[in-house]
């Protein structure tokens, strides 16, 4: 997965790679090159009191000093701009992905989740790679130069190397193996930290008002527990890490000098020898070590790998045509033909059996008990889902075959939740046509009776909007994300239930400001009140999936029962009242 | 005011407020470094311990070269030894290299000594190493303890901010503040206070050793340590921005993320899925920008004081050797010298580079102190609200604004009688959601008093009225978790037989019995389990089983189908039963029974009286009540929309 992740999305940098690759071949050089400069100075220069000797070489070793720090300096600026452009273009990859789904998706993976995703484990893998940049030379240059040397030094002493290394790479690789299923218990957690937080500040005034911060401290630190309990082991692991490092590096050495002795004993190595010897041990174990640094980082990198890998898998239900049908009359004719829906997985279907017509210039009416499929036939017409039978078509043309993108343009919604944007009235209104001018967004305002509450804000339409728009009254939030929809000046209008926070003088004067503006659309509205529906062109029923009557208010008060008994129900209920 | 005849006192919050510390508003490197330090108080004798053992651990690692070069002696004696004659003493230049170890000619390796040495040293660096595990295993503890604090406070703070402060920020950044940045406080904590203890012992150790090795070397070496302080502050000051950039960035980019997401089926329909894009690109290439900048300019510090370190290098074998020439030092005495100055500035280059880790993490705990400094609601007051509240409201000569120049409500009174229910009309706009806002104390006032039972809601604390205080909000917000759960929110203490009657008498419960998990069903916020209907149902089940004396409903929404309505309304009907209630009334029969109503307009209340009063007096709700009620009190008659 991780690997996988890397390949792809480094690609494209391989320039700079093998840049940097080259940059720090050369700093790595420069740097064993040093000790040696070292060497003859004082051997030849201090030991000799040889001032300028001294001052040559010394010149010489700033030389290359600097030389390495331009090198190393480079290859940074590099590292870093792969490392970061990285980041960059696989958030934006995991963001565009989720862009392409479906809300079922969305709504499986969760949207907390997605956010984590997106951002702190795109931050985990980033951080490998950043380090990477740094090390990926270094380190195994310093291993493989060491070996060499060493070996060369004393091809019976290299044995050891065997050993220390081995025990090593192994004590590593157990505690990174134990790592990993901790760390991908433990994204998952910061996922439910961020869901609690996330609900807490969405319902902060339930929360308040039913005093129920302590209750959802105590869930928040449930969460909160959890991601400390896991952390903690994970620390724990990673605490035994460097100390482990360190005593395979000591105890080498150790065992260095003792068999290195016994060498020394028999003659068939030089004691210098024996020195320099250590001293190349020390710099193979000292690479091993950056790269253990490195090997920390891995299992966190591997278990988010894991998750953006996910995200980036799963396949978009709704998919785009492979050939895009246009439409050659843009009649704006809505048709179900015989439509059916179940979720996926269950056995009774939502829909059944539903065909209908919606023409442009009429009002058509959809009524049902809740539950009975209303939200989840709207979702059909703009393709938000696909049935699983009949078709959906717009313009004479099956939904399915048309371009997503082109197809929206065509449907204006309006959904059941009236959800703002955070900014401003002219920025949430302007979401739907970013061209629409001042007098524009002041037209369709009135229209959605929305014109006086916003004339009446101190800033009018520069007013700040919240986020969800939960600084507006519910009523004005609806009528806002009708606005909205108006200004998209769509051929056919979704509305569900839009009507429902407001009360019935205000909600008939906009149903008849509506009609007037939206003469020539195809008008589809759910709706639960009679009064609302009763003068549309048609009035579909549903009941319990299926299409139970069509018809107009009068012919439906003679042909369907489940028409005649819902209008009985509102009516008594208003004779109860009145 | 009514005397409280609770035992208990109110949960003492006032002192807890009080605590806090002052909103710091220069905010930097300095002050926040400081203030994290600051957190590891709780823990102080754990981190002492752990200092304890960093000096421990280095003394142990520093000594293991020391009797590792005995060890090397050994050899190197033995190996003289076996190339000597026995009795014959070595001459010329290798008596000199020699004349400090004790070579016994025609002897050769003592290895009995050696293994003493080696054993002794293995011993010191097992140590070192158990040392070294456990300060890191102690420090694990400090650092998660300390970070777990943090995300408790944050999230406490949240619950004590103002309800204004949501209105102003993006969900997403609140968020990221406790998550991203709190994560990253981690990391730099763990990362860096071992090291920054043992580096800063480490490096005064070896200072000490320069000086006892030469006096006059070691000055050339001080010149050095300025130069690299400076160098290191001025880098960090850039980088220190850099990282604050770069978390601000992170922050900025997760709201812009958070808000996408969740109105991802919206950006679809209306064709925005490339502008947000483009937003988000923007968005994410500052960000990029920003952290590219920080991790460059905080790399530069280690290569620059290694750079200083050659220089000093140089710097020093030219004196030594001028020295060694004119006899005042000895060859070894500068090779000892050389080496120490190499540990001295590896160290320092060490402890700059752990300084990065630690300008990321403290640029991270600044944004999260900012969380923590923010405003709080005014502290409650402690007092209590009387144990048997009867329910009588009053609201005297009431003034609020939401900003300063603009009143929203003037002058307001009213009284409600215990158990009646006030219905409250009026155009959007008028101000009916800002009383219950006010009622609920949501808000602060500006001037007046709002009195229940005798005492003003403002003398006592917010959580006392509230217990009192049953609301039914438009928005059925539910948080996910089982039907059972959020019904059980009212009352964290019912019994499942009190869940299971507050079901039956708001109509729950025959919903709910024909779900296939019945209570146990999760109401999550993406999937549609549940219709707005029934969800509006378990809101009134949830604030039935609070059993408040004094209940507010905004009964707005008909977003469900006239049976299920009638149940709403039923279940609405029986909750008010003995209870005051303002209802913020859309429906014509809850009017008309209402015992009183107030229509409000513009913020004040133009009448009150009961429906009947009301349309004798011809006023204004009268006009209302024709423009609004009379054609759909009779569907019969003509249709409400040409």
């Amino acid at each position: 997965m991780l690997w996988r992740l890397l390949k792809t999305h480094l690609r494209p940098y391989g320039k700079e790679l093998a840049l940097v690759v080259v940059l720090q071949l050369a700093a790595t050089i420069a740097t064993l090159f040093l000790p040696t400069l070292n060497g003859d100075i004082i051997d030849q220069g201090v030991a000799r009191g040889d001032a300028g000797y001294i001052l040559r070489v010394g010149a010489v070793m700033l030389a290359i000093s600097g030389l390495q720090i331009l090198c190393s300096l480079a290859a940074v600026y590099v590292g870093a701009r792969v490392a970061m452009s990285y980041g960059r273009d696989l958030r934006g990859a995991v963001f565009h992905h989720v862009g392409r789904l479906s809300a079922r998706e969305v709504g499986k993976l969760g949207a907390p989740s997605l956010i984590t995703r997106t951002t702190n484990d795109v931050q985990q893998v980033q951080m490998l790679v950043l380090m990477s940049m740094t090390m990926m030379v270094t380190a195994p240059m310093m291993c493989i130069g060491g070996i060499i040397m060493a070996v060369r030094e004393d091809l019976s002493l290299s044995r050891l190397l065997l050993v220390c290394i081995p025990v090593m790479v192994g004590s590593i690789g157990i505690i990174i193996a134990r790592m990993i299923p901790r760390f991908r218990k433990m994204q998952p957690k910061i996922d439910s930290v961020n869901r609690i937080l996330r609900e807490q500040i969405t319902g902060m005034r339930v929360v308040r008002a039913f005093v129920r911060e302590p209750v959802e401290g105590a869930r928040f630190e449930t969460a909160n527990a959890e991601l400390t309990d896991l952390a903690l082991q994970v620390g724990r692991l990673q605490v035994m890490m460097f100390p482990i490092v360190l005593l395979v590096f000591n105890a080498s050495s150790v065992a260095v000098l003792w068999f290195g002795a016994s060498h020394v004993a028999d003659g068939s190595l030089e004691v210098g020898s024996l020195i320099a010897y250590i001293s190349y041990l020390m710099q193979i174990l000292f690479s091993v070590m950056m790269a253990t640094f490195l090997a920390i980082m891995i299992p966190r990198a591997a278990a988010s790998a894991e998750r953006i890998v996910e995200v980036v898998d799963t396949e978009p239900a709704i998919a785009p045509p492979a050939h895009p049908v246009l439409p050659t009359t843009k009649s704006g004719v809505v048709e179900l033909r015989d439509v059916e829906y179940r979720y996926p997985g269950a056995s009774a279907a939502v829909l059944t059996g539903i065909s209908f017509v919606a023409r442009p210039g009429q009002v058509t009416a959809i009524i049902g008990a809740t539950g009975a499929g209303k939200t989840t036939l709207l979702e059909l017409i703009p393709r938000l889902s696909d049935p699983t039978a009949g078709t959906v078509l717009i313009d004479d043309i099956d939904v399915k075959q048309r371009e997503p993108e082109e197809l929206w343009a065509r449907v204006g919604m309006v959904p059941q939740k009236a959800y703002l944007f955070s900014g401003t009235v002219a920025s949430n209104l302007r979401f739907g046509n970013p061209q629409a001018s001042d007098a524009e967004l002041w037209a369709a305002l009135e229209v959605a009776q929305a014109k006086g509450f916003v004339e009446q804000m101190p800033q009018g339409l520069d007013s700040p909007i919240a986020q969800g728009g939960t600084n507006v009254s519910g009523g004005q939030r609806q009528r806002l994300s009708i606005a909205r929809a108006l200004l998209r000046e769509p051929a056919v209008f979704v509305f569900d239930d839009s009507f429902s926070a407001l009360d019935l003088a205000t909600e008939a004067r906009l149903r008849a400001a509506l009609r007037e503006r939206t003469r020539d659309a195809t008008m589809i509205l759910v709706a639960q009140r009679v009064a609302s529906i009763r003068d549309a062109d048609q009035i579909i029923v549903i009941d319990s999936g299926r299409l139970v009557g069509i018809g107009t208010h009068d012919a439906l008060l003679q042909s369907c029962p489940t028409y005649v008994e819902i209008v009985k129900s509102q009516t008594e209920q208003l004779e109860v009242a009145a | 005011m009514t005397q409280s005849s609770r035992p208990a006192g109110p949960p003492p919050r006032g002192p807890f407020a009080a605590g806090m510390a002052p909103p710091q508003k220069a905010k930097s490197f300095g002050a926040s470094a400081r203030r994290l330090i600051g957190r590891l108080a709780p823990q102080k004798r754990l981190v002492i311990l752990v200092m304890f053992m960093a000096v421990g651990s280095v003394t142990l690692s520093v000594s293991g070269p020391k009797i590792l070069g005995r060890a090397t002696d050994l050899i190197f004696s033995g190996f003289i030894g076996s190339h000597l004659q026995p009795g014959q003493a070595p001459s010329g230049e290798v008596a000199d290299m020699v004349q400090k170890l004790d070579v016994v000619p025609g002897q050769g390796i003592d290895f009995g000594a050696l293994a003493e040495v080696l054993l002794l040293v293995l011993g010191l660096y097992i140590g070192a190493s158990l040392l070294a595990w456990l300060q890191g295993y102690i420090l694990n503890h400090v650092v998660q303890r300390t970070v777990k604090q943090l995300r408790s406070d944050a999230e406490a703070k949240l619950m004590r901010v103002p309800l204004s402060y949501f209105d102003k920020q993006q969900h997403g950044e609140v968020l990221s503040r406790v998550t991203n940045d709190i994560d990253n406080v981690a990391q730099g904590l763990q990362q860096t206070l071992s090291q920054i203890l043992g580096g800063i012992l480490t490096v005064l150790g070896v200072l000490g050793m320069l000086f006892v090795v030469s006096p006059l070397l070691s000055l050339i070496t001080l010149v050095t340590i300025p130069l690299s302080l400076v160098l290191t502050a001025r880098i960090g000051k850039r980088a220190q921005k850099g990282f604050v950039a770069q978390w601000k960035h992170v922050g900025a980019l997760n709201g812009q993320i958070e808000e996408a997401f969740t109105g991802h089926a919206l950006v679809k329909v209306f064709g925005r899925r490339d502008d947000i894009e483009a937003k988000f690109r923007a968005k994410n290439d500052e960000l990029y920008q920003a952290s590219f900048r920080a991790q460059f300019i905080s790399s530069i510090i280690m290569p620059a004081i290694n750079f200083i370190g050659n220089i000093n290098y140089v710097a020093i074998a030219v004196v030594g050797g001028l020295r060694v020439a004119a006899g005042a030092m000895t060859l070894g005495g500068v090779q000892a010298f050389i080496q120490y100055a190499r540990q001295f500035s590896q160290q320092l280059g060490q402890l700059a580079s752990v300084s990065n880790v630690l300008q990321s993490g403290v640029a991270s705990a600044e944004r999260v102190f900012e969380l923590l400094d923010v405003p709080e609601q005014t502290p409650d007051v402690p007092g209590a609200m009387p144990a048997a509240v009867r329910g009588e409201v009053r609201f005297e000569d009431v003034g609020f604004r939401y900003k300063a120049d603009q009143p929203l409500i003037d002058h307001l009174s009213l009284i409600a009688e215990p158990g009646r229910t006030v219905a409250i009309v009026g155009p959007t706009g008028a101000g009916k959601t800002t009383l219950v806002n006010l009622l609920m104390r949501f808000y602060d006032l500006d001037s007046g008093r709002i009195v229940v039972d005798g005492v003003d809601i403002a003398q006592v604390p917010r959580a006392e009225v509230r217990k009192k205080l049953g609301m039914v909000l438009q928005d059925t917000w539910l948080f996910s978790g089982t039907i059972r759960a959020n019904i059980q929110y009212g009352n964290p203490g019912a019994s499942e037989s009190d869940i299971m009657a507050a079901a039956q008498a708001t109509y729950v419960d025959r919903f709910v019995r024909a779900l296939p998990k019945g209570y146990d069903t999760i109401i999550d916020e993406e999937s549609s389990n549940l219709s707005t209907g029934e969800k509006q149902l378990v809101t009134i089940a949830r604030a039935f089983l609070a059993n408040p004396s004094i209940l507010i409903l905004d009964e707005a929404t008909s977003s469900v189908d006239t049976r299920t309505e009638v149940l709403v309304q039923e279940a609405m009907a029986t909750l008010r039963k003995n209870r005051t209630s303002f209802v913020i009334a859309h429906r014509l029969s809850t009017i008309r029974n209402a015992d009183v109503i107030l229509v409000m307009d513009n913020g004040a209340i133009v009448e009150q009286g009961s429906h009947d009063e009301l349309l004798e007096q011809r006023g204004a709700y009268h006009d209302l009540y024709h423009a609004q009620f009379n054609r759909a009190a009779a569907p019969s008659s003509e249709p409400v929309a040409a």
